[in-house]
C-alpha cells in the first residue's frame, strides 16, 4: 500500500480531531488543505497518480547491490547544505544526513529532505521538443540545435550578436556560470545575465561599492559568536531555514536579542526577541530613525569611524532629518521602540545585519544596503566575528555566479568591461584579443554594459530607437531560470508573443511553455539538475563546496557544460573556447574549466580552491569546526572549509580562506584583511585611506594603495619575486610592466609578495558611507513608484526618468499618478518554506507540492471584513498594471489574479502578502493544458508577478517586488 | 535497554516541514497519508509556535488498548508498532490516539479505510528486518540498521530529538539551562523581558 496513490483519504475526520489544535480556520496549512481533499488539491492528487506509480516502481529500492555514498550540495537556496546520496545500481535510493558537514551539521529544510525527487520524479523535460502549429513535437538533441543555432545565426546576420539574450542561472555549477559568461562573450555580446540580477544585485552594488567585496562577509555559522541579531527584510525560517541553527544558537548560547524588521509577523519573527512591524520600502527612513538614536546619545564607536570610514559626517547631516516623529510618520514604528532597538544594539555588540530580498527587491534597493551597511560602520561591527554584513544570498550558486561574472555589465570575477579586462581574460583564454574584439559588432558594444535580465521583455517591445544596440532582442534563452519570478507579467507576455524565439532549457519547461499564446517558435531543450553533474558551488559564505554527481542525468537531459558545447560546435568556436579543456565524447571535464578559473580569478580570490582541494575539503568535512569553520587537523588542517573567497594566490601557497572579510585581527595569510581601496588614495582632498588602522603583521602600518609591480619596485619588495612571477609580470605588461596590478598578474607574484609582507593585495582603504558615483551618495528615503500616501510622495519624491542599461527607466513618470485611490491595498511578496524561486522545480515534486497546493494571498483580517472576504475564499487580486502595463492593456481584460484569501495578522492593516513560486494560471485561467504532456508542476496557480509593477533600481536595475500597490475584492 | 522516545523543542522549531518531507523520502508514504506533520498554534500572532507531530510511541498506548484485533505490540526499545496483515482499519486507534497518529489510506463507502499506517520511529513491522516485504508495507528500517528516525535527524534546527529518551533528555536539559530561564519558561520572555546578561 504504499506505493500506491490515493486521492481519497478520511480527510472530515482528521479535520475534525485537529481544529481544536490548530486553533480555529486562519492558519495557511491547515490539514484540510494537506490531506488533498481541497478543490486544487483533488486535481493535482488525481494528476499525479497518472505519472508516478511507474516512476516508483522504476525506483523502488533494489534489494540487492552495493550503496555506494555520494555526496552534493543541496540545490535550493544558498546554505550550502551537504546532500548524502545512498546511490545502487545508478539508482538513488536514500538519503543520509551528513552530520559532518560543518555547515549544515545534518539538518535539511523541506527542499532538501525531499531533494531525491528531483532524479526520482518524472515531471521533468525528457527530451527536446518543440511548438509546432500549437503542439509539442519530439526532436533529437542534434535537430535542435541544428534548429535553433540556424535561428540564432540568421538573426545574428540581419539584427546583430546583442539580439539574442542568454539568460543564465544560479543554479549553474561555477564551472557552468564561467562558461556560460564565456560563452556569452565568444557569441559576441554582453546580454547576459541571471537570477542575481533580481535578487542580491542592489547588494553587491551598494557593498562594493561601501568596502571592497559584495558578499556576506562572516558567515551562518559565526552567527553562533553574535552578542545580538538584527534582521531587516529577511525569512530565512522559510527562506533559508538551516541557517536557524546557527542563528538559533547565537541566540540562546549567548543570550542575544534577536530584531526582526518586517512589514510581516513572518515565522522568523516569531523566534525573535523584538518585532519592528514597518510599512514596506520605508528601510533607510527606519535606519535612520535607529541611527538618530545612536548619534543622539553618542554610543557609536568613534574610534572606527575615524580610523576606517570615509564620509561619516555626511551621514550625520542626513540622519539629523530623521526625527522620531518624521521616522514615525514614514514608517509606522514608534520613536520609542527605535530607541529601545538602538540602545539594544549599542549594548549589545557585536550584532550581526542580516538581510534579503526585503531589503535588495525596491527602486531604492542599492542605497537600502548601504544604509545597513552604515549602521555597522557607525557601531564598528564590520569585520569582527559575531558581527559584519551576513547577507543570505537566494539561490544555491547566486552567490557563485555573480562571482564568475555571469552578468551584463562585468567580465568573470568583476574585473568589468574595460579593454584591460578583456585583455586579460584573453590572456586567460589564450585567444588574441583581436579575435575576441571580432566576435563583437562593435569595440563599443563589447565595453558597453548589456540589457539587465529584468529588463529583457522592454528589450523586446520598446521602441527601435530606444534601444541602444543595433536592434530589439529577437530570441530569447532561458537557460535555468524561471520567468514568473520577472515582475510586469502582462508585458511581458507580450514581449513573448512578439519575439522571433523562445528557448528553454531547463529541467523544466517553466512558466514560458504554458503562459504564451504562440503556436510556433519555441523549444525546450533538457539540462540535468546540479545533483547530476560534477561541479562547485559558492554558499553564500563564500565558501566553494565540490558536488559529485549522484547519478547520471536522467531522460535525455545533458549537463550545462556538456550543451554549451553542441552550441559552440553549431557556431564554430568551440576549438577556441574549449581549448583549456578536456572534452571527450562531448562530456566536459568540470575540473578543468575550475583550473581555468582559478587561473584567471584574482581580483576576488577564487584561484586558490583547486579541485583538488576542494576535494580533499568535501572529503574530510568532520575535521571542521561548526562554529569557527577552521580545521583543527587531518589534511586541511589550517583551512578554513570550503576556502571562503578570496583565497589568495595560487593553490600551492596555500592561503587558508577568509572566515570573516576586513578582520584586521589576523593576518591576511590566515585570512586577515582590511576594507578594499577602491577608488585610490583621495577624493577632493579627503583620505580614502585607512588612518592607523591595519591587519596584524602588516609591514605597512598604515593605510596604502592596491599593489603593482611598480609599488612593490618603490617598496624595495620586488626582489622577492622569483624569475618566473618576473617574468610573466613584464610579458603582460610589455612596455608598461610597473603598471601591472595584483589582479593582472597571471603568476600570482605581487600578491603572493604583498601578503608575505602582511599587506592586502588590493590596498588598505577606508569604507565610504558616502558613495559620490551613486544617485544618492548618502541614502536618503524615498517613496515608492506606487506610493499609498501623496503627502509622503511630495516631500520624499523618486528620482526624474533615466537612463540605464540600454534602455530608458521610468521613475517620476509613474510615481506622478495616483493609483492609491483605485488600489488601496499595500502589496509586497516572498517565499515559502516548500518552494524555490519560480517553484517549476518544487512544485513538481510530489512531498513538496503536497504541502501547499494552492496560490493565496495572505489579508489583514480588518482588510477582508471591509470587503466580506472570509478566510479560503477566492478573491480577485486587481494590479495596477491594468491601467499602467507600459505598453497598453485591453480594458475589458484587467488584470486580476484569481487566488484564495489567507486572513491572517501576519500581515498588517492595509498591507497583502503573496508567495511568488506559482505560475500556470493566468488572470484566472488554468492553462495546464498547455504544457507538454507529463511535464507539468503538479501544483499549479496564479504567479504573483503578473500583478507585480513597474519600478527598478537606478544602479543595477532590480526589479521593485515588495511594493506595489492592489485592490482586493471577492470572486 | 533504550527507551526510545520523541521529543519536540517549540523554542527551535520554525514550520520547515523537512521532517515530514524526510519521513516521505524515506518511506516513500503516498500523497495524501502524513505519518508525521507540524501543527502551529497561533499562526501570524505573537506566541506563534509550531509542533511537529506523529506517532510518540506511548507508554500504556491507548491504540494498543483498542484494537480489536490486537494488531499492535511494543518492541523492546519502547516503539509501538502493528501488524498491516491483521490491521482490519476499522479506525477504533484513532479515536483513541491523542495525537492523531493514525492515518487511513482511503475513504470508501460504509467506513472502509484500508490498512492503518502510522509512524514507525522507522524501525518497520512484523517482517523480517529490511526485506522487501516489510518496506513495502512499513517502510524502511533504520533502527535494525543501527540509525535513528531520519526525520530528527534531518530537523533543520535539531528542534525534533528522536532516540534513547534519556539521552534527548538530557539534550533538552542542557539547552533549556543554557537558555536561563527566560526562554526556557514558557511566557516568561513576554511576561518579564529579557533576562540580564551574566
Amino acid at each position: 500500500m504504499l506505493t500506491r496513490k490515493s486521492s481519497h483519504l478520511s480527510g472530515t475526520r482528521l479535520t475534525k480531531a485537529f481544529a481544536g489544535v490548530t486553533g480555529g480556520a486562519v492558519d495557511r496549512r491547515t490539514f484540510l488543505r494537506r490531506s488533498g481533499l481541497a478543490a486544487g488539491g483533488l486535481a493535482a492528487a488525481s494528476t499525479l497518480s497518472l505519472g508516478t506509480v511507474k516512476k516508483a516502481d522504476a525506483q523502488a529500492r533494489p534489494a540487492t547491490g552495493e550503496v555506494k555514498l555520494v555526496k552534493n550540495t543541496c540545490t535550493h537556496c544558498s546554505v550550502g547544505c551537504t546532500v548524502t546520496a545512498e546511490v545502487v545500481n545508478g539508482v538513488w535510493v536514500g538519503q543520509e544526513p551528513t552530520f559532518e558537514s560543518p555547515i549544515n551539521l545534518g539538518a535539511h529544510c523541506a527542499k532538501g529532505a525531499a531533494l531525491r525527487e528531483v532524479t526520482h520524479g518524472d515531471r521533468r523535460l525528457k527530451y527536446p521538443m518543440k511548438l509546432q502549429g500549437g503542439r509539442w513535437v519530439r526532436l533529437s538533441w542534434d535537430q535542435a540545435i541544428n534548429e535553433v543555432g540556424d535561428k540564432m545565426l540568421q538573426i545574428r546576420q540581419s539584427s546583430g550578436q546583442d539580439s539574442v539574450y542568454w539568460l543564465g542561472s544560479a543554479k549553474f555549477t561555477n564551472e557552468g556560470a564561467y562558461w556560460f559568461r564565456k560563452f556569452a562573450a565568444f557569441w559576441g555580446t554582453n546580454n547576459v545575465d541571471h537570477q542575481a540580477r533580481i535578487c542580491h544585485s542592489t547588494t553587491v552594488a551598494g557593498v562594493a561599492q561601501t568596502w571592497g567585496y559584495g558578499a556576506m562577509t562572516n558567515s551562518y555559522n559565526d552567527i553562533q559568536n553574535s552578542r545580538s541579531l538584527f534582521l531587516i527584510g529577511g525569512n530565512p525560517a522559510e527562506a533559508h531555514p538551516v541557517s536557524l541553527i546557527h542563528m538559533l544558537r547565537g541566540k540562546e548560547n549567548n543570550n542575544a536579542p534577536f530584531i526582526v524588521c518586517d512589514p510581516r509577523f513572518t515565522r522568523t519573527a516569531a523566534h525573535s526577541t523584538e518585532h519592528v512591524r514597518m510599512r514596506p520600502g520605508t528601510d533607510i527612513a527606519l535606519i535612520w530613525g535607529i541611527l538618530w538614536h545612536t548619534l543622539e546619545n553618542g554610543w557609536e564607536d568613534k574610534q572606527f569611524i575615524a580610523q576606517r570610514v570615509y564620509g561619516f559626517d555626511d551621514v550625520r547631516k542626513e540622519v539629523a532629518k530623521y526625527t522620531p516623529a518624521e521616522v514615525e510618520r514614514i514608517t509606522g514604528v514608534p520613536g520609542a521602540q527605535l530607541r529601545r532597538v538602538a540602545q539594544t544594539l549599542a549594548n549589545n555588540r557585536p550584532f550581526t545585519i542580516i538581510w534579503c530580498m526585503g531589503g535588495t527587491q525596491h527602486t531604492v534597493g542599492s542605497a537600502n544596503v548601504r544604509a545597513y551597511c552604515i549602521l555597522g560602520l557607525a557601531h564598528g561591527t564590520i569585520g569582527t566575528s559575531g558581527g559584519g554584513a551576513n547577507i543570505y544570498r537566494g539561490h544555491c550558486n547566486v552567490q557563485g555566479a555573480t562571482d564568475m561574472g555571469l552578468e551584463p555589465i562585468t567580465l568573470p570575477a568583476y574585473y568589468g568591461l574595460v579593454e584591460a579586462a578583456w585583455r586579460h581574460w584573453s590572456r586567460v583564454w589564450d585567444v588574441p584579443y583581436d579575435y575576441m574584439q571580432a566576435r563583437f559588432k562593435s569595440k563599443a558594444l563589447m565595453e558597453a554594459p548589456g540589457i539587465p535580465e529584468s529588463r529583457w521583455h522592454d528589450a523586446v517591445l520598446e521602441k527601435k530607437e530606444n534601444v541602444e544596440q543595433s536592434d530589439n532582442l529577437k530570441a530569447m534563452v532561458f537557460w535555468g531560470h524561471g520567468a514568473n519570478t520577472q515582475t510586469r507579467g502582462p508585458d511581458a507576455m507580450k514581449a513573448m508573443d512578439k519575439i522571433d524565439m523562445l528557448v528553454v532549457i531547463d529541467p523544466h519547461p517553466i512558466q514560458v511553455a504554458a503562459m504564451s499564446n504562440r503556436q510556433d517558435g519555441i523549444y525546450l531543450l533538457p539540462a540535468c539538475s546540479a545533483l547530476e553533474q560534477d561541479g562547485s558551488r559558492t554558499a553564500s559564505n563564500r565558501s566553494l563546496q565540490w558536488g559529485y554527481k549522484i547519478v547520471e542525468p536522467i531522460f535525455e537531459s545533458k549537463t550545462d557544460l556538456d550543451i554549451m558545447y553542441m552550441f559552440a560546435k553549431k557556431f564554430g568556436f568551440a576549438d577556441e573556447m574549449f581549448k583549456n579543456v578536456k572534452v571527450d565524447n562531448g562530456k566536459v571535464l568540470a575540473e578543468d574549466v575550475l583550473r581555468e578559473l582559478n587561473k584567471g580569478s584574482l581580483t576576488i580570490g577564487y584561484s586558490g580552491q583547486s579541485p583538488e582541494r576542494l576535494k580533499l575539503h568535501m572529503a574530510n568535512q568532520k575535521d571542521f569546526d561548526p562554529k569557527s569553520l577552521k580545521a583543527t587537523s587531518g589534511p586541511c588542517a589550517g583551512d578554513t572549509y570550503g576556502m571562503p573567497w578570496p583565497c589568495w594566490g595560487k593553490a600551492e601557497h596555500k592561503h587558508p580562506g577568509t572566515h570573516v572579510l576586513y578582520d584586521t585581527s589576523k593576518p591576511v595569510k590566515e585570512g586577515g584583511l582590511n576594507f578594499r581601496a577602491l577608488m585610490g588614495a583621495e577624493y577632493q582632498g579627503a583620505n580614502l585611506l585607512a588612518e592607523g588602522s591595519y591587519p596584524v603583521g602588516a609591514e605597512i602600518k598604515d593605510g596604502h594603495v592596491q599593489f603593482s609591480y611598480g609599488l612593490l619596485k618603490k617598496l624595495g619588495w620586488d626582489k622577492d619575486l622569483t624569475d618566473e612571477e618576473r617574468a610573466t609580470i613584464e610579458r603582460i605588461g610589455g612596455a608598461n610592466a610597473d603598471g601591472v596590478i595584483w589582479s593582472y598578474d597571471l603568476s600570482a607574484g605581487i600578491i603572493r609578495v604583498a601578503i608575505a609582507h602582511g599587506c592586502a593585495p588590493f590596498g588598505n582603504g577606508k569604507a565610504r558611507a558616502n558613495v559620490w558615483n551613486f544617485p544618492d551618495p548618502v541614502p536618503t528615503h524615498r517613496e515608492p513608484l506606487y506610493a499609498p500616501n501623496r503627502e509622503l510622495v511630495a516631500k520624499y519624491p523618486t528620482y526624474p526618468d533615466r537612463k540605464g542599461g540600454r534602455l530608458p527607466i521610468k521613475f517620476k513618470s509613474i510615481q506622478d499618478i495616483d493609483f492609491s485611490k483605485d488600489y488601496p491595498i499595500v502589496l509586497t511578496s516572498g517565499r515559502l518554506v516548500e518552494y524555490e524561486g519560480g517553484g517549476d522545480e518544487t512544485r513538481s515534486n510530489k512531498w513538496l507540492a503536497e504541502l501547499q497546493q494552492e496560490m493565496f494571498i495572505e489579508v489583514n483580517p480588518a482588510d477582508a471584513a471591509a470587503k466580506g472576504i472570509k478566510n479560503w475564499d477566492f478573491v480577485w487580486v486587481y494590479s495596477p498594471n491594468s491601467k499602467d502595463a507600459v505598453y497598453g492593456q485591453d480594458p475589458a481584460k484587467p488584470v486580476r489574479l484569481r487566488v484564495r484569501a489567507m486572513l491572517t495578522e501576519r500581515v498588517g492593516k492595509g498591507v497583502a502578502w503573496m508567495p511568488f513560486h506559482f505560475a500556470g494560471h493566468w488572470l484566472g485561467e488554468d492553462r495546464r493544458h498547455r504544457y507538454p504532456a507529463g511535464a507539468d508542476p503538479i501544483v499549479l496557480g496564479e504567479a504573483a508577478n503578473t500583478a507585480l509593477t513597474y519600478g527598478y533600481d537606478p544602479v543595477t536595475q532590480m526589479q521593485e517586488t515588495k511594493t506595489s500597490l492592489c485592490r482586493i475584492e471577492k470572486v | 535497554m533504550a527507551r526510545m522516545k520523541f521529543l519536540l523543542d517549540a523554542e527551535r522549531c520554525i514550520e520547515c516541514n523537512a521532517c515530514v518531507t524526510a519521513c516521505k523520502n524515506e518511506h516513500e508514504v503516498p500523497w495524501g497519508i502524513n505519518r508525521r506533520r507540524v501543527v502551529t498554534l497561533n499562526d501570524g500572532k505573537p506566541g506563534e509556535r509550531s509542533i511537529s507531530m506523529a506517532c510518540m510511541h506511548c507508554t500504556d498506548a491507548p491504540c494498543m488498548a483498542v484494537c480489536p484485533v490486537d494488531c499492535f505490540y511494543k518492541t523492546a526499545d519502547g516503539v509501538v508498532l502493528h501488524s498491516k496483515d491483521l490491521c482490519i482499519g476499522c479506525g477504533y486507534c484513532f479515536y483513541a490516539c491523542p495525537f492523531g497518529a493514525p492515518q487511513y489510506p482511503q475513504a470508501g463507502n460504509f467506513g472502509s479505510r484500508g490498512k492503518m499506517d502510522k509512524c514507525t520511529f522507522c524501525n518497520g513491522g512484523p517482517e523480517a528486518d529490511n526485506t522487501p516485504a516489510e518496506y513495502a508495507k512499513y517502510g524502511r528500517n533504520r533502527i535494525a540498521e543501527g540509525k535513528l528516525p531520519l526525520c530528527a535527524e534531518m530537523c533543520a534546527t535539531k528542534a525534533l530529538l528522536g532516540g534513547d529518551g534519556d539521552v534527548i533528555a538530557g539534550i533538552y536539559r542542557e539547552r533549556t539551562a543554557t537558555r536561563g530561564y527566560g526562554s526556557g519558561a514558557w511566557g516568561w520572555s513576554t511576561a518579564y523581558g529579557q533576562p540580564p546578561r551574566s
